[in-house]
């Protein structure tokens, strides 16, 4: 158990390790740090002299020794564009950015299962099918062009919801909500709609596909032979079974939400660290483009972590090989 | 048949499969009405040169003055434009059937270049076990959990810091290409590599080894054709993903320039008169869109369920 | 699903209801970005300067004409008998949002810091030698020599509190190299109408009027600022009443908002020209075709563009209307402008034609244009418009689109041949526009002549209406130069564009020429 995790944890230093040499290298090369930080009319020996105290001059490995230890650190320097500390304003947003990935992985989980067990049971009905047909025009459409339609239909249109922005916070000292308030409540449902379609659509086709898997198998075909009757089948014994790949899937998919919110949060100003980082990609401010990256790769390095550990728990097989033949 | 379905993989196991397949495609009308669109707008993007009344990406064409045309009318020179003309005075219709080319073209590129990518570091993680196993499936792993739009722009981003300007608009599209199909190659990569370990251990492999058949021929010639069908059906899903990829990065401004525009190009442009009346700059570019990713999808879909039997 | 919605509707019903009855005097403003930051000195650009604007204050600034006001200052003048001294005299019994007294001594201050070295704001105080405080109301300001346009250049360089600074060590501008934040990055203490309540930078910022401000009472008591950078967002905040005032208003959208009930737009022009440059100098361009000579060296080829690019279908196409076709480029608010230099001369594609098979292209050229796409109005489809135009020469063009601030860094290091760029003159006086984009490329003058135009003759006019005194004499050297410009053809100038603010119609607020709107001046109904 001990060397199982140890190995695990090696591994997730190395890709930390990785991200963060990616991390650096854009940093570092993408445009010239000291062209956006002087002024256009600095002279030469300025820009040199800056460039000197920036330790831009020294050799490569120390440079990214010392991007590493400041990361380590919570140091990611100074935003270009907005001149504040970088990880101050990335734990300024994020809370934003939970909620809603929070709101719409539940919209998407409680969705996502109720349709997929409908369909699945339902194979043959009309109704199933739309739906099936409907979720694949789901994946079909651009996240952009949902939230733009939201937008238009509910907020021009039909004036109901707030079209940008997340309403009224409230301030609980290290976590702004906007959970505490009618704005804030109101304004979260488009967003969080337009975030938890793809989403949505994925778990409820897993949900549907296991479920049938599940459905086949002998123990379902022996109860149903007892006599058992059929919704505790489908409940207790088939649900019960396909839930616990589904969890595992939206668990991993947590983190491509927070992530995958960059469009919707743009669209809907939501003021979360994706539209930080858009809007950080247009003026190249390298500093925020960095430590997004690295905060990335970090949500994703623990999530892998606890999700391995979980299965190593779970699963006795895997006890004995040692190492996860992944999942 | 049309140019949408899988040309038949060839040798013993294929002609089976390929009865199966062909057998629910004449009985599932979702997958024929599917496949009809799908071969229209490929086929439309194909001829472009020739159906397109007019050449949008022919500068020297343009007038300004036909700028926002109503659809089915004439306009101030008094060219008659089927679906109406954008800002420019471009006849929207014909700029559909050039952008569809393009966002084909991206997407085909890029999913065949994540495909050879996927599939060959599949294929030797799960034949050679270990370490090499352990690096590439862990590469995938952390490939798979950003999202490609972010790993799309990170590469954008580079690139823009690597080229030199003057050549940054003629490289635009094999950036493109290169961003989409690197943030794709994962799937392939798995699927594959877990084939893989199950054929390996088979008697014909075994034997095939001890008679020294180089480990190169045996992945081609043996393992290679059992992963077609899972394949294709990541394939033409990560298609669609693709060109939805590609209409995202454009609508956020990073893909191929304004004057040789793409279908999500165009939707960026259309968003724009959004409020202003000019309905038709934003809606026929977002229907085509739409309808090919959907038939693209069904497609897969269909495949999928062709393919694997067990879940029909 | 039915229940919730009914809730959603009637919650809305009763938040719509409050709002009517609410303090009628808050004013929702929406633009398209942030300040970059509240440091008075540390950024040069205009979305921070019309923030400041209205928490600090300027010794002068300008009205809508655009003509000088008194602020902070009520009287300038140069100094009798000394022609290289500027005199200001202060307006008494300002106070500082913090309770400090406004003096002289702080006016010396923030000159001396929007002077040193991390301050954008240096290059418009670079003939300052220094400024001394005669008396706690009169300061007097040491230029290196005669500078009769030096008030020009105080209407953005706001005035901090010496005391306030020093005790917060904000006596140095940002430094990038320290990795500390500066206080004055979020903190402020002006002499302004409204004072900081709220700031959540790119969210949301909140400014709540000065009672004990010097001016008359502004009827906005109130300001809620929030950027919304996605156009269709924007305007759908003010179509459905989330916000009263926006200020980006694309050109496309002002038709349906004026016929939209409830709302009105003002439209005007902004101090701006919008214009294409080119490569002029011998060196072969980087990205044409032509690869042993520069074709926009040859005045005929020049002369052809000038006669393909129809100004007026991009002003009724791409612009609906807003914007003024001009030929120089120098907005018509500046000194030195005149109805004859701005005439455009009628479209004539053949002559082009003509021209350009005499000039040694019957089959043209190709060539890479670098646009913007997020900095001037429509910026991107006025450079894809004229694409089309060119083409009609045989210039076959490239269109290369960046967000500006990769265009900028771009441009400035001359990674260009051919170039769209909006110069705003916010002097009003015509050396502002020679010294930076007509004169030599030199450490001191041209730092956008882009395109490397160089003649002698200019440059030493130019440098003589720095240290001219004579106002008619300089006028009549203006005009030389101007004629020399146009007779190069150093500009391919397209318009004057024009900027729309859009409003809840129970609002009034005309548009400023530098686009700096100042909300103490929204009249109410």
């Amino acid at each position: 158990m001990l060397a199982f995790i140890l190995t695990r944890l090696g591994q997730s230093v190395l890709v930390m390790l990785a991200v963060s040499l990616i991390s650096f290298i854009m940093f570092r090369y993408v445009g010239d740090p000291v062209a956006s930080l002087v002024s256009q009319e600095a002279s030469i020996a300025d820009q040199e002299q800056l460039r000197e105290r920036l330790g831009l001059n020294d050799p490569f490995y120390e440079q990214f020794f010392r991007f590493v230890w400041n990361a380590i650190q919570g140091n990611f320097g100074i935003s270009y564009r907005l001149q504040t500390p970088v990880a101050e304003l990335i734990m300024s947003r994020l809370p934003a950015t939970i909620e809603l990935a929070m709101t719409s992985a539940l919209i998407a989980l409680v969705f996502g299962i109720v349709l997929g067990v409908f369909t699945a049971l339902n194979r043959k009905n009309p109704f199933a099918a739309g739906i099936m047909a409907f979720s694949l025009i789901g994946v079909s459409l651009p996240t952009f062009l949902i939230g733009i339609g939201l937008i238009y239909v509910f907020a021009v249109e039909l004036q109901w919801l707030p079209s940008f922005g997340r309403g009224a916070v409230v301030d609980l000292g290290w976590w702004r909500t906007g959970f505490l308030t009618e704005t804030g409540l109101r304004s979260i449902i488009l967003p969080a709609i337009t975030l938890s379609l793809f989403q949505l659509t994925l778990i409820m086709r897993l949900v549907r596909a296991e479920m049938l898997e599940v459905l086949r198998q002998d123990y379902i075909k022996f109860a149903r032979a007892r006599g058992l009757s059929k919704r505790a089948i489908n409940f207790s014994h088939a649900l019960k079974n396909t839930l616990v790949p589904v969890i595992t899937i939206a668990g991993l998919q947590l983190g491509s939400i927070i992530t995958g919110a960059l469009i919707t949060e743009t669209v809907f100003q939501w003021p979360g660290i994706g539209s930080l980082f858009l809007s950080s990609v247009a003026v190249v401010d390298v500093p925020v483009m960095a430590a997004y990256l690295i905060f990335v790769g970090f949500v994703f390095v623990i999530i892998n972590l606890i999700v391995d550990i979980l299965y190593y728990v779970v699963d006795p097989r895997l006890r004995i090989g040692g190492t996860a033949k992944g999942h | 048949m049309t140019d949408i379905t899988p040309s038949a993989p060839k040798g013993r196991i294929g002609k089976i499969i390929d009865s199966d397949v062909f057998y629910s495609y004449r009985t599932s009308p979702v997958a024929i009405i599917a496949s009809i669109i799908a071969t229209i707008l490929v086929l439309g993007a194909l001829f472009a040169p020739w159906i397109a009344p007019y050449d949008p990406f022919n500068p020297r064409t343009l007038n300004l003055m036909n700028g926002f045309t109503p659809p089915m009318s004439e306009s101030f020179t008094g060219n008659f434009f089927l679906f109406g003309s954008d800002h420019q005075g471009r006849d929207v219709f014909s700029a559909i059937l050039y952008g569809s080319r393009v966002s084909l073209m991206v997407g085909l590129s890029a999913i065949m270049f994540a495909m050879v990518l996927g599939v060959s570091l599949g294929l030797i993680a799960g034949y050679r076990g270990g370490l090499t196993d352990t690096v590439i499936m862990r590469i995938a792993d952390v490939q798979l959990s950003f999202p490609s739009i972010l790993i799309a722009l990170l590469i954008f981003g580079v690139a823009r810091g690597i080229i030199p300007p003057s050549q940054q608009e003629s490289m635009a599209i094999f950036v493109l290409i290169f961003a989409i199909g690197l943030s794709d190659w994962a799937q392939f990569a798995r699927t594959v590599r877990g084939t893989t370990m199950v054929e390996k251990q088979k008697d014909y492999v075994s034997a095939a080894r001890i008679l020294g058949v180089k480990p190169i021929f045996i992945l081609i010639r043996h393992i290679l054709p059992n992963v077609v069908g899972p394949v294709l059906v990541i394939a033409t899903i990560g298609l669609a993903l693709a060109i939805i990829a590609e209409a995202t990065l454009s609508f956020l401004g990073v893909g191929v320039p304004p004057t040789q525009p793409s279908l999500g190009t165009l939707i960026r442009i259309g968003q724009q008169f959004l409020f202003s009346g000019e309905w038709w700059i934003l809606f026929y570019p977002a229907v085509t869109l739409i309808l090919l990713a959907l038939s693209v999808n069904l497609l897969g879909d269909w495949l999928r369920d062709a393919l694997n039997p067990r879940l029909r | 699903m039915r229940i919730s919605l009914k809730a959603i509707v009637a919650g809305l019903m009763a938040t719509s209801m409050i709002a009517g009855a609410a303090n009628a005097e808050t004013l929702r403003w929406a633009r398209q970005s942030d300040a970059l930051t509240l440091d008075p000195h540390s950024q040069n650009q205009g979305v921070t300067h019309t923030f400041n604007h209205h928490i600090y204050e300027t010794l002068l600034d300008r009205d809508v004409e655009g003509t000088l006001q008194p602020r902070l200052a009520t009287d300038w003048y140069v100094k009798e008998g000394d022609d290289t001294v500027w005199v200001f005299e202060l307006r008494e019994g300002v106070t500082f949002h913090g309770g400090e007294e406004f003096t002289a001594d702080d006016v010396v201050f923030s000159i001396e810091r929007a002077k040193s070295a991390n301050s954008n704001m240096r290059q418009l105080h670079a003939d300052v030698e220094s400024a001394t405080a005669v008396d706690d109301y009169t300061v007097e300001i040491q230029m290196a020599g005669p500078s009769p346009l030096y008030p020009n250049n105080v209407t953005n360089t706001f005035i901090m509190d010496r005391g306030w600074s020093e005790e917060n060590d904000l006596i140095e501008v940002q430094d990038f190299a320290a990795g500390e934040e500066n206080f004055a990055v979020r903190n402020t203490n002006g002499t302004g109408p409204y004072i900081l309540t709220e700031r959540d930078p790119d969210v949301r910022s909140v400014l709540t009027v000065n009672e004990d401000w010097w001016g008359e009472a502004p009827q906005v008591t109130e300001i809620i600022y929030t950027p919304i950078a996605d156009n269709a967002t924007r305007i759908a905040a003010l179509l459905s009443g989330e916000v009263d005032l926006v200020q980006d208003v694309p050109v496309q959208d002002i038709d349906r908002l004026a016929g939209t009930q409830g709302i009105k737009v003002e439209t005007g022009p902004e101090n701006r020209t919008i214009y294409f440059g080119y490569a002029m100098d011998d060196e072969p361009l980087i990205s044409s075709n032509i690869t042993d000579e520069n074709p926009f060296a040859n005045p005929l080829v020049r002369e052809a563009m000038d006669l393909v690019v129809d100004r007026d279908a991009i002003r009724q196409v791409v612009m609906r209307g807003q914007s003024i076709p001009t030929c120089v480029n120098m907005p018509p608010f500046v000194d030195g402008w005149t109805e004859e230099l701005s005439a455009c001369p009628a479209v004539d594609v053949e002559r082009a034609n003509e021209l350009m098979a005499e000039a040694g292209y019957p089959d043209g050229f190709s060539v890479t244009l670098d646009t913007p796409n997020d900095r001037y109005v429509n910026d991107e489809a006025i450079s894809q418009a004229v694409v089309g135009m060119l083409g009609q020469i045989g210039i076959d063009v490239t269109l290369a689109s960046r967000p500006v601030a990769q265009h900028s860094p771009l441009i400035l290091e001359n990674q260009t041949d051919f170039y769209l760029l909006g110069w705003g003159v916010p002097t009003f006086d015509s050396a502002y526009i020679f010294n930076d984009l007509v004169h030599t490329k030199t450490d001191e003058y041209g730092t956008y002549n882009i395109g490397l135009y160089s003649n002698p003759e200019v440059d030493a006019m130019i440098e003589e209406l720095g240290v001219m005194t004579d106002l008619e004499a300089r006028a009549g050297v203006v005009a030389d130069i101007w004629e020399q410009v146009q007779e190069d053809r150093v500009f391919l100038t397209i318009h004057v564009q024009e900027l729309a603010y859009a409003m809840s119609d129970d609002l009034t607020l005309a548009v400023h020429p530098e686009n700096q709107p100042n909300m103490t001046s929204v009249v109410i109904e």
